[in-house]
């Protein structure tokens, strides 16, 4: 072939399994490809091989909006302080708690 | 400057606490650094490696042999998929990589520079070549960079296979007439000592085991790795007649390891450094490839660039 230099490496999807019905879908990796069409079987093809997946997800990588880490401390901080919003804030009185909680 | 010492501190306490660095963290440079060097060279390993045993796809003895081989060599292709994804969460460029591998600045693992001469050298790569990958990528699974770690246990599960059935192969080869005997014993004694040598350098030799083990990258040395691997295999050798190619193997009681004789690196390096029997074939299979699947390539961005709607509208 004349051309032997690549001209692109197509377009980077993330790819996210649900390997049960009912379950969350959990990120498993990435594939490139040029359309949705192409990131799904390569998705499948890659990680799905055995029957890992019952339903597959791809989003463009490029369209996936993160925190980052320096973000942890301030972006976070609002929950840090509310600590009424767990079960173990609030006192019952013990003769209820034995009994009927 | 003191902020770069702080967070050094801090990633090295993760590290420390068992925790995984994922890609957005900070990482030191160095870190970064050996962690593309290695998980590159790791992937481009699976895609020579898809080579020698591809060489056989057609050959296959029978119609199960060629599904499973079929099957087996696509496995190592996802392996690499999933290992140049696992750079690319590092910054690194997929392309750039490969690119690297082809005009030979990076490197791919040594024991795909020898030949796949009869059938058997196929059952004996999955019991040896991949037993020897599974020991030491199941210490890869540990390891502190949490995609690289990810993509090690998946692909552990797969390789579980791939030495099974070349165990299987081989067993059945072993039980065989005495031409199947002898060509399979034949294999074993040519792919042996290389496998050894997948494992590396002995420790004192080898510079680059400190650094990666401070940083969690690996866990155990090339020696210890070597060891569980040759104690793993020896008696599974025995189990079906096969004899192990060294007159100095013996059991050390105390200790509980088997003990080899002298390996013969001089031979490794050799060949790393491009002198083996199949270099040159190895990086010209794979330019060819890659240049005669351009086009696809191009007709897939231009396919993409019309139908611009598959993104999804918004
Ligand atoms: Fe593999
Ligand atoms: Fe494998």
């Amino acid at each position: 072939m004349a051309q032997n230099k690549i001209d692109t490496e197509l377009y980077l999807w993330e790819v996210f399994v649900q390997d049960k019905f009912g379950e969350p879908f959990t990120h498993c990796g990435s594939v490139h490809a040029s359309d949705s069409e192409m990131a799904l079987q390569n998705a499948r093809d890659a990680y799905s091989r055995r029957n890992e997946a019952k339903t597959i997800w791809i989003v463009k990588s490029s369209e996936i909006i993160s925190t980052t880490p320096s973000d942890e401390g301030p972006f976070f901080e609002p929950s840090n302080d509310k600590i009424y919003r767990h079960p173990q804030f609030y006192t019952i009185p013990k003769s209820v708690k034995d009994k009927l909680f | 400057m003191i902020n770069e010492e702080l967070e050094l501190q801090k990633f090295e306490q993760k590290i420390a606490n068992g925790e995984k660095i994922e890609p957005k963290d900070w990482m030191p440079e160095k870190y970064r650094k050996q962690l593309i060097r290695m998980i590159a060279q790791h992937a481009h390993s699976e895609i020579v490696g898809m080579l020698p045993e591809g060489n056989w796809i057609t050959r296959a003895p029978s119609l199960r042999r060629k599904m499973v081989l079929l099957a087996k060599v696509q496995d190592e292709g996802g392996h690499g998929l999933y290992l140049y994804s696992a750079a690319e969460t590092l910054g690194a460029d997929r392309k750039d990589l490969i690119e690297a591998l082809l005009n030979g600045k990076m490197k791919y693992s040594n024991i795909f520079n020898y030949p796949t001469l009869s059938w058997a050298d196929i059952g004996i790569i999955g019991w040896l070549v991949d037993g020897a990958a599974i020991v030491n990528q199941t210490m890869l699974a540990k390891c502190s960079y949490g995609p690289y770690s990810r993509a090690m246990i998946r692909i552990c599960k797969e390789e579980n296979f791939h030495k099974r059935q070349g165990y299987e192969n081989v067993s059945v080869l072993a039980q065989g007439n005495a031409k199947q005997k002898q060509m399979v014993q034949d294999a074993l004694n040519r792919w042996w000592w290389q496998t050894l040598m997948m494992f590396g350098p002995h420790d004192e030799n080898s510079t680059n085991t400190v650094d990666l083990m401070r940083w969690k990258i690996k866990l155990e040395t090339n020696d210890s790795l070597r060891q569980r691997f040759i104690n793993l295999t020896i008696p599974q050798a025995y189990a079906i007649g096969l004899t192990i190619p060294d007159n100095d193997l013996k059991y050390n009681e105390k200790t509980q390891n088997w003990e080899i004789g002298k390996i013969n690196f001089d031979e490794l390096y050799n060949v790393i450094n491009g002198n083996g029997p199949c270099n040159r074939i190895r990086i010209a299979e794979r330019k060819k490839s890659y240049e005669e699947g351009n086009w696809v390539r191009i007709a897939a961005e231009n396919y993409a660039l019309k139908n611009k709607n598959n993104y999804g509208t918004k």
